[in-house]
């Protein structure tokens, strides 16, 4: 089991006008890219509320990643530009929440540019295969004998318990 | 016996303040006490553990649990008392996010006892003696509750039937609610199980101040600027949690000239304070230079957790500060 390569699941969201298109594109022409990216296709990467990746991450997801169009080139003129602010903002905060940077990276390709987000792909995959799995909704329970104290404490209060209704 | 419904008011972690809450609906706390045959109230009346243990399940007609659940005595109350009654109600910020101490999830148990027990400034333990769940002594084996890693708010650890927002719930809402329960056991219909019983509107529609255009070149802090006291707190470069946060407040601390801190929780329908807040802050910077972006924020936003979470961590998709397992089943 230690043997196996670890397989990072990263969810990615991707404008329909230009890097949805990119990785279509990279399908067609034959590139290979790692096949750890599931796709969701949104219209605009400023579609893209910072609860879909908490979300992702909440849910067990390694990493995310957001791909919209380069800046000036929007398909909706500026909403790029709130991605590139909400996802700074991102960073900041899931900093001090502990997650490594390279756990959600933001990406611009256009429809032309297949080869490029390949190449992102398969670069945020090696990083992410070598941080490991992430895990996150594993952090949330509990160790340290905490049902054995519970259970203690129903143990020696149980004479009392008993009740005749 | 008494025929009247039982009330139990109950706190875990919290700072006893919703206790007292209850009491800020003055005179009123007299037709309360008569509706109700008040079975558990720490802050105010003398009753024990083993009087709730003893009667019958589904004995108390409703709860009022205050606090949120991070050790396992409250733990083993919160199924107590979840057994003991019909409705449990997660009553003020702490039961229903977290609240103050859910900011506690920015850290783990060790690290909170190594500051607390031993490099706080002002704690002299020189043998470096941290609390322990089992202690031996001549007599036996003394036990004290398990601290946990996390802080768990009442819905993540039993059912909970309804939710009071707030810190404290606001002395109106209290009354209401408890006439409502009394109206209910007299068969008027409630509101279906998971509601919160607050307003579906945020901050900002209680608030006076004129809005325009928001376009923020920096965020301040509050002790930066002393804010005008007609226009929005945002558009002034505060961050002002009032445009994710739930309603019901009267739009109290904007209306002092200091910034919303969202201690009402998210508004409904919004599942994420903190993301919200991220998103609608994001869409009023006013630069598109990503170097130029990430100074505005770093800058002006420190401590972006304690501000956009800072009664919510524990309810927020992530819930707390992940803590990496070193491979021994500890985690650091």
């Amino acid at each position: 089991m230690s043997e196996e390569r670890f397989e990072p699941l990263i969810v990615g969201f991707f404008c329909n006008w230009c890097s949805y298109r990119a990785a279509d594109l990279a399908g067609t022409a034959r590139i290979k890219y790692a096949p750890n990216v599931r796709i969701i296709r949104v219209m605009c990467s400023g579609r893209v509320d910072p609860t879909f990746v908490l979300k992702a991450l909440a849910r067990g997801a390694d990493g995310v990643m957001i791909a919209g169009c380069h800046p000036g080139e929007c398909h909706y003129l500026e909403q790029n530009y709130k991605t590139m602010r909400r996802y700074s903002m991102l960073r900041h905060m899931l900093g001090v929440m502990g997650l490594e940077p390279e756990r959600v990276r933001l990406q611009w390709a256009s429809a032309a540019e297949g080869v490029q987000l390949a190449a992102a792909i398969d670069e945020m995959v090696e990083q992410v295969r070598k941080l490991g799995p992430l895990n996150w909704p594993g952090i949330w329970s509990e160790d340290g004998g905490r049902l054995e104290a519970i259970e203690r404490l129903a143990e020696e209060h149980a004479e009392a318990m008993e009740v005749k209704a | 016996m008494s025929t009247k419904p039982k009330l139990a008011l109950y706190w875990a972690a919290s700072c006893g303040g919703c206790e007292i809450a209850v009491l800020a609906i003055d005179d009123k706390i007299l037709e309360v006490a008569k509706a109700f045959d008040i079975v558990l109230w720490p802050v105010a009346i003398d009753a024990k553990v083993r009087d709730i243990e003893n009667l019958p399940d589904q004995s108390i007609d409703v709860c009022l649990f205050n606090g949120a659940v991070r050790n396992s005595e409250q733990e083993y109350m919160a199924q107590l008392l979840r057994r003991k009654s019909k409705f449990l109600v997660a009553f003020g910020s702490c039961a229903h996010e977290g609240g103050i101490p859910g900011l506690a999830n920015l850290y783990g148990r060790d690290e909170i006892f190594q500051y607390v027990y031993i490099n706080c400034p002002s704690v002299d333990n020189p043998d470096g003696v941290l609390p322990r769940p089992e202690t031996q002594v001549a007599e036996g084996t003394l036990h004290i509750p398990v601290f946990y890693d996390t802080v768990k708010t009442l819905d993540q650890t039993v059912e909970v039937d309804y939710y009071v927002p707030g810190c404290p719930p606001e002395a109106d809402n209290i009354w209401a609610i408890l006439q409502a329960v009394v109206a209910g056991l007299g068969g008027a219909p409630l509101p279906p199980p998971g509601t919160v019983l607050g307003k579906e509107t945020t901050v900002c529609d209680e608030c006076i101040r004129t809005r325009t255009e928001k376009k923020i070149k920096a965020f301040q802090r509050t002790w930066e600027i002393i804010p005008n006291e007609t226009e929005c707190l945002l558009e002034q470069g505060l961050v002002c949690c009032g445009i994710a946060t739930r309603a019901g407040c009267g739009a109290l601390c904007p209306k002092v000239n200091s910034p919303c801190i969202g201690c009402h929780g998210a508004n409904a329908d919004v599942e994420d304070l903190g993301a919200r807040m991220m998103s609608a802050l994001s869409s009023v910077i006013d630069s598109n230079n990503p170097e130029e972006i990430d100074r505005i924020i770093g800058e002006g936003i420190p401590d972006p957790v304690g501000s956009f979470y800072r009664f919510s961590l524990p309810a927020s998709l992530l819930r707390r500060k992940h803590l990496v397992s070193d491979g021994n089943g500890r985690k650091t």
